[in-house]
């Protein structure tokens, strides 16, 4: 299947809220820092999505991956989340 | 009384909530796969716990858009008794049936044990049998089982008494090493505010024989048995 050369992609990029405990950020904090790095400040772990679309129209797509990001992609009530279309 | 227990491509104690159900407390049972799109005849709903999914994305994240949820949902808005076990009550706060959510234990590791609850409220279905200062001793099975609300909503949650249990140690006190998760308020379960949904991380059907050590979680099944009886009463009255 060829990809069409106007083929966007959507770069989500999904994150715990600063008031939620983030314990895995916490314990690559300590790694980090046991490793002998200097400066490392706190550290917070989330995840990252590419969504490859098949549509061209970009203000639609961009209205999609927002709600999609508010109500499967993300939990609003622990993680914040933003993206990018390319 | 007819209970419908979800059964989710990943769930893994729909088996063990059925056979306390039919074998131990002598009522009718059936699994729900996820594709269906009505509850029947249900009067009470079980949520079970297991890895719904293989817990992608989030713990319940995708269940809770399953054509049973949508179910799920109608049901507990006219009221219908919902009760979500560890998986079970992850998928609820996803599906907003219930506040807040549960994240990745504080200890970053899964715990396998055997906790104490404290019972915080007898108003509400799932706790109104629970004798006045019992412990309950009921094992717990997560890695994502830390309760999180934000200050409006935990605060809302003290004011409506939603909080059902709270993990406590032998002596009843909410200390931290008392809670496997790291849970704000060492909370373990919520009722929504109509009291008709609630959500646990502890799993009662794992404590409700002999033979398991504790038949403390027969306390919560027995409420919601009591209470649908007297709903039951109050209809034919």
């Amino acid at each position: 299947m060829s990809v069409s050369p106007n083929a966007m992609k959507a770069k989500i990029v999904i994150t715990p809220k600063k008031a939620v405990v983030d314990p895995q950020g916490k314990a690559v904090q300590t790694a980090l820092e046991h490793m002998g790095y200097t400066g490392i400040g706190a550290v917070h772990v989330g995840k990252y999505l590419e969504i490859e679309l098949t549509t061209t129209d970009r203000e639609a797509a961009r209205q999609q991956i927002d709600d999609a990001c508010h109500k499967i992609l993300s939990n609003p009530v622990i993680e914040d989340y933003r993206f990018e279309l390319e | 009384m007819n209970f419908a227990v979800l059964q989710f491509p990943g769930s893994n104690c729909d088996q063990d909530m059925v056979h306390v159900l039919r074998n131990v407390l002598g009522h009718s049972a059936r699994l729900l796969w996820h594709k269906e799109k009505s509850l029947g005849d249900a009067d009470a709903v079980f949520v079970p716990g297991g890895f719904s999914y293989g817990d992608y994305l989030r713990t319940g994240a995708i269940a809770r858009f399953s054509p049973v949820m949508q179910a799920v949902q109608a049901f507990a808005a006219q009221g219908g008794l919902v009760l979500g076990i560890c998986n079970g009550f992850q998928i609820l706060c996803e599906a907003g049936l219930l506040p807040g959510a549960l994240v990745r234990n504080r200890s970053l590791q899964f715990r396998c044990e055997h906790v104490f609850l404290q019972t915080v409220t007898k108003d509400s279905p799932f706790t109104h049998c629970v004798p006045d200062g019992k412990l309950l001793r009921v094992p717990v099975a997560h890695g994502e089982g830390c309760y999180f609300a934000d200050e409006e909503t935990l605060a809302r949650l003290r004011a409506n008494h939603q909080v059902l249990w709270r993990y406590v140690n032998a002596r009843g006190e909410a200390t931290a090493a008392a809670s496997p998760n790291g849970s704000l308020d060492n909370i373990a379960g919520v009722c929504n505010e109509s009291r008709n949904v609630a959500g646990l991380m502890p799993h009662p059907e794992r404590a409700s024989e002999t033979i398991l050590g504790s038949t403390d979680g027969r306390l919560i099944l027995e409420s919601m048995i009591r209470a649908l009886e007297q709903r039951a009463t109050a209809r034919a009255a």
